[in-house]
Protein backbone atom coordinates (compact mmCIF):
# COMPACT_ATOMS: atom_id res chain seq x y z
CA UNK A 1 0.00 0.00 0.00
CA UNK A 2 1.78 3.42 -1.33
CA UNK A 3 1.19 5.86 1.42
CA UNK A 4 1.77 9.27 -0.18
CA UNK A 5 3.03 12.01 2.20
CA UNK A 6 0.62 14.86 0.97
CA UNK A 7 -1.03 16.59 2.94
CA UNK A 8 -4.85 15.65 3.53
CA UNK A 9 -7.62 17.80 4.57
CA UNK A 10 -7.87 20.11 6.49
CA UNK A 11 -3.99 21.82 5.28
CA UNK A 12 -5.21 25.19 6.38
CA UNK A 13 -1.50 26.43 6.36
CA UNK A 14 -1.77 26.95 2.05
CA UNK A 15 -3.83 29.67 2.50
CA UNK A 16 -3.69 33.24 3.37
CA UNK A 17 -5.70 34.04 6.46
CA UNK A 18 -9.09 35.49 6.60
CA UNK A 19 -11.69 36.26 9.26
CA UNK A 20 -14.17 33.83 7.66
CA UNK A 21 -11.95 30.58 8.81
CA UNK A 22 -12.19 32.27 12.17
CA UNK A 23 -15.83 32.02 11.80
CA UNK A 24 -15.73 28.13 10.13
CA UNK A 25 -13.28 27.31 12.92
CA UNK A 26 -15.70 29.26 15.82
CA UNK A 27 -18.64 26.68 14.24
CA UNK A 28 -16.53 23.42 15.13
CA UNK A 29 -15.31 25.31 18.51
CA UNK A 30 -19.43 26.31 19.63
CA UNK A 31 -20.48 22.78 18.61
CA UNK A 32 -17.85 20.96 21.32
CA UNK A 33 -18.41 23.35 23.15
CA UNK A 34 -22.23 22.62 23.43
CA UNK A 35 -21.75 18.85 23.93
CA UNK A 36 -20.61 20.35 27.34
CA UNK A 37 -23.28 22.29 27.78
CA UNK A 38 -25.65 19.16 27.53
CA UNK A 39 -23.78 17.65 30.02
CA UNK A 40 -24.11 20.47 32.41
CA UNK A 41 -27.58 20.51 31.16
CA UNK A 42 -28.14 16.87 32.41
CA UNK A 43 -26.31 17.70 35.18
CA UNK A 44 -29.08 20.32 36.31
CA UNK A 45 -32.13 17.35 35.32
CA UNK A 46 -30.28 14.76 37.05
CA UNK A 47 -29.56 16.65 40.20
CA UNK A 48 -33.35 18.01 40.23
CA UNK A 49 -34.51 14.18 40.14
CA UNK A 50 -32.13 13.53 42.68
CA UNK A 51 -33.44 15.95 45.26
CA UNK A 52 -33.53 19.56 46.50
CA UNK A 53 -29.79 19.47 47.78
CA UNK A 54 -28.10 18.05 44.86
CA UNK A 55 -30.41 20.79 42.69
CA UNK A 56 -29.00 23.88 45.46
CA UNK A 57 -25.08 22.45 44.11
CA UNK A 58 -25.90 22.82 40.96
CA UNK A 59 -27.21 26.41 41.26
CA UNK A 60 -24.45 27.26 43.25
CA UNK A 61 -22.68 26.31 40.56
CA UNK A 62 -24.38 27.97 38.11
CA UNK A 63 -24.61 31.09 40.22
CA UNK A 64 -20.96 31.63 40.72
CA UNK A 65 -19.18 33.63 38.88
CA UNK A 66 -16.97 30.88 36.87
CA UNK A 67 -20.46 29.29 36.48
CA UNK A 68 -21.62 32.31 35.03
CA UNK A 69 -19.01 32.69 33.00
CA UNK A 70 -19.63 28.90 31.57
CA UNK A 71 -23.52 29.30 31.11
CA UNK A 72 -22.19 32.37 28.91
CA UNK A 73 -20.39 30.85 26.84
CA UNK A 74 -22.87 28.05 26.69
CA UNK A 75 -25.66 30.74 25.41
CA UNK A 76 -23.25 32.34 22.97
CA UNK A 77 -22.50 29.01 21.68
CA UNK A 78 -25.64 27.75 21.48
CA UNK A 79 -26.55 30.69 19.46
CA UNK A 80 -23.70 31.29 17.40
CA UNK A 81 -23.96 27.22 16.30
CA UNK A 82 -27.68 27.83 15.08
CA UNK A 83 -26.91 31.44 13.59
CA UNK A 84 -24.15 30.11 11.38
CA UNK A 85 -25.88 26.55 11.14
CA UNK A 86 -29.02 28.30 9.27
CA UNK A 87 -25.94 29.71 6.97
CA UNK A 88 -23.97 26.38 6.53
CA UNK A 89 -28.34 25.14 5.42
CA UNK A 90 -28.07 27.35 2.81
CA UNK A 91 -25.04 26.81 1.12
CA UNK A 92 -26.45 22.95 1.24
CA UNK A 93 -29.27 24.79 -1.18
CA UNK A 94 -26.93 26.78 -3.28
CA UNK A 95 -26.76 30.16 -2.17
CA UNK A 96 -24.65 32.43 -0.74
CA UNK A 97 -21.23 31.66 -2.10
CA UNK A 98 -20.35 34.89 -3.72
CA UNK A 99 -17.53 36.12 -1.55
CA UNK A 100 -19.71 39.34 -0.77
CA UNK A 101 -22.54 37.42 0.03
CA UNK A 102 -20.62 34.89 2.28
CA UNK A 103 -18.57 37.76 3.81
CA UNK A 104 -21.67 39.57 4.90
CA UNK A 105 -23.46 36.30 6.04
CA UNK A 106 -20.46 35.54 8.31
CA UNK A 107 -21.04 39.26 9.96
CA UNK A 108 -25.03 38.77 10.19
CA UNK A 109 -24.27 35.10 12.15
CA UNK A 110 -22.04 36.62 14.32
CA UNK A 111 -24.09 39.81 15.00
CA UNK A 112 -27.26 38.07 15.52
CA UNK A 113 -25.48 35.33 18.08
CA UNK A 114 -23.75 38.51 19.91
CA UNK A 115 -27.36 40.25 20.40
CA UNK A 116 -29.30 37.08 21.28
CA UNK A 117 -27.00 36.34 23.74
CA UNK A 118 -27.33 39.71 25.20
CA UNK A 119 -31.11 39.61 24.86
CA UNK A 120 -31.37 35.90 26.65
CA UNK A 121 -29.02 37.35 29.70
CA UNK A 122 -31.55 40.28 30.55
CA UNK A 123 -34.48 38.09 30.08
CA UNK A 124 -32.43 35.40 32.40
CA UNK A 125 -31.77 38.36 35.01
CA UNK A 126 -35.35 39.88 34.54
CA UNK A 127 -36.97 36.41 35.28
CA UNK A 128 -34.94 36.69 38.64
CA UNK A 129 -36.14 39.62 39.18
CA UNK A 130 -32.50 41.49 39.07
CA UNK A 131 -33.20 44.09 36.41
CA UNK B 1 4.67 -3.45 -1.67
CA UNK B 2 2.22 -2.39 -4.50
CA UNK B 3 2.56 0.33 -7.04
CA UNK B 4 -0.91 1.43 -7.05
CA UNK B 5 -2.28 4.60 -5.58
CA UNK B 6 -4.91 4.11 -2.76
CA UNK B 7 -7.64 5.70 -4.71
CA UNK B 8 -6.32 2.94 -7.47
CA UNK B 9 -6.94 0.20 -5.30
CA UNK B 10 -10.36 1.31 -3.64
CA UNK B 11 -11.93 2.07 -7.37
CA UNK B 12 -14.23 -0.18 -8.71
CA UNK B 13 -14.87 -2.17 -5.03
CA UNK B 14 -18.12 -0.45 -5.41
CA UNK B 15 -19.74 1.33 -2.50
CA UNK B 16 -18.68 1.59 1.04
CA UNK B 17 -22.00 1.21 2.48
CA UNK B 18 -21.92 4.47 4.18
CA UNK B 19 -22.39 7.14 1.38
CA UNK B 20 -24.14 10.25 2.25
CA UNK B 21 -25.97 8.93 5.15
CA UNK B 22 -23.95 10.30 7.72
CA UNK B 23 -23.59 13.56 6.27
CA UNK B 24 -27.52 13.56 5.37
CA UNK B 25 -28.02 12.55 8.96
CA UNK B 26 -26.22 15.31 10.07
CA UNK B 27 -28.98 17.91 7.62
CA UNK B 28 -31.72 16.49 9.00
CA UNK B 29 -30.73 16.70 12.60
CA UNK B 30 -29.79 20.31 12.23
CA UNK B 31 -32.93 21.16 10.67
CA UNK B 32 -35.04 19.26 13.24
CA UNK B 33 -32.33 21.23 16.17
CA UNK B 34 -33.99 24.65 14.91
CA UNK B 35 -37.05 24.67 16.00
CA UNK B 36 -35.94 22.46 19.17
CA UNK B 37 -33.16 24.71 20.43
CA UNK B 38 -35.08 27.77 20.41
CA UNK B 39 -37.86 26.29 22.33
CA UNK B 40 -34.96 24.88 24.41
CA UNK B 41 -33.03 28.00 25.18
CA UNK B 42 -36.04 30.14 25.23
CA UNK B 43 -37.10 27.47 28.57
CA UNK B 44 -33.66 27.43 30.12
CA UNK B 45 -34.09 31.81 30.17
CA UNK B 46 -36.95 31.38 31.72
CA UNK B 47 -35.67 28.76 34.28
CA UNK B 48 -33.10 31.15 35.50
CA UNK B 49 -32.77 30.85 39.33
CA UNK B 50 -35.38 28.64 39.26
CA UNK B 51 -35.79 27.01 42.84
CA UNK B 52 -36.47 22.96 43.15
CA UNK B 53 -40.00 23.34 43.30
CA UNK B 54 -40.29 25.23 40.23
CA UNK B 55 -37.92 23.26 38.02
CA UNK B 56 -39.38 19.95 39.05
CA UNK B 57 -43.07 21.01 38.32
CA UNK B 58 -41.60 22.59 35.18
CA UNK B 59 -40.03 19.54 33.76
CA UNK B 60 -42.99 17.16 34.52
CA UNK B 61 -45.46 18.97 32.60
CA UNK B 62 -46.01 16.69 29.46
CA UNK B 63 -45.08 18.91 26.70
CA UNK B 64 -42.13 20.12 28.49
CA UNK B 65 -41.08 16.23 29.38
CA UNK B 66 -41.56 15.48 25.92
CA UNK B 67 -39.88 18.66 24.71
CA UNK B 68 -36.68 18.07 26.67
CA UNK B 69 -36.05 14.11 25.86
CA UNK B 70 -36.87 15.02 22.18
CA UNK B 71 -34.22 18.11 22.27
CA UNK B 72 -31.38 16.32 23.92
CA UNK B 73 -31.58 13.15 22.14
CA UNK B 74 -31.43 15.00 18.63
CA UNK B 75 -28.83 17.14 20.01
CA UNK B 76 -26.39 14.69 21.32
CA UNK B 77 -27.11 12.61 18.05
CA UNK B 78 -26.27 16.03 15.98
CA UNK B 79 -23.25 16.28 18.60
CA UNK B 80 -21.98 12.78 18.10
CA UNK B 81 -21.99 12.78 14.18
CA UNK B 82 -20.38 15.97 14.36
CA UNK B 83 -17.96 15.46 16.43
CA UNK B 84 -17.33 12.49 14.52
CA UNK B 85 -15.96 14.16 11.70
CA UNK B 86 -13.67 16.41 14.17
CA UNK B 87 -11.80 13.28 15.33
CA UNK B 88 -11.94 11.94 11.63
CA UNK B 89 -9.71 15.50 10.88
CA UNK B 90 -7.59 15.64 13.76
CA UNK B 91 -6.23 12.45 15.15
CA UNK B 92 -4.29 10.90 12.72
CA UNK B 93 -3.27 7.72 14.88
CA UNK B 94 -5.48 4.62 13.66
CA UNK B 95 -5.57 3.26 17.21
CA UNK B 96 -6.51 6.72 18.99
CA UNK B 97 -8.92 7.56 16.43
CA UNK B 98 -11.32 4.44 17.06
CA UNK B 99 -10.63 4.92 20.52
CA UNK B 100 -11.80 8.54 20.57
CA UNK B 101 -14.42 7.37 18.28
CA UNK B 102 -16.37 4.81 20.64
CA UNK B 103 -15.68 7.61 24.01
CA UNK B 104 -17.93 10.04 21.93
CA UNK B 105 -20.15 7.69 21.67
CA UNK B 106 -20.31 6.06 24.79
CA UNK B 107 -20.19 9.59 26.24
CA UNK B 108 -23.34 10.72 24.31
CA UNK B 109 -25.17 7.29 25.04
CA UNK B 110 -24.20 7.85 28.78
CA UNK B 111 -25.80 11.16 28.78
CA UNK B 112 -29.11 10.39 26.56
CA UNK B 113 -29.96 7.53 29.18
CA UNK B 114 -29.20 10.32 32.44
CA UNK B 115 -30.77 12.99 30.68
CA UNK B 116 -33.97 10.69 30.07
CA UNK B 117 -33.73 8.77 33.15
CA UNK B 118 -34.10 12.29 35.00
CA UNK B 119 -37.13 13.53 33.25
CA UNK B 120 -38.89 10.33 33.50
CA UNK B 121 -38.57 10.39 36.90
CA UNK B 122 -39.59 14.14 37.21
CA UNK B 123 -42.61 13.60 34.88
CA UNK B 124 -43.76 10.12 36.19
Amino acid sequence: MVTPQRPLSPHLSVYRFQWTMALSILHRLTGLGLGAGLVLLTWWLAAAATGPDAFASVRAFTGSIPGRFVVLGFTFSLFYHLCNGIRHLAWDFGFGYSLRTAHASGWISLMAAIALTLLAWMAGYAARGAL
Amino acid sequence: MTLRSPVGAARGLGSARAGTQHWWLQRVTAVALIPLSVWLGGALVAMTGADHAHFSAWVARPLNAVGLTLAIGTALYHFKIGADVVIDDYVHSEGLKIASRMANLFGAAVIAAVSAFAVLKLAL
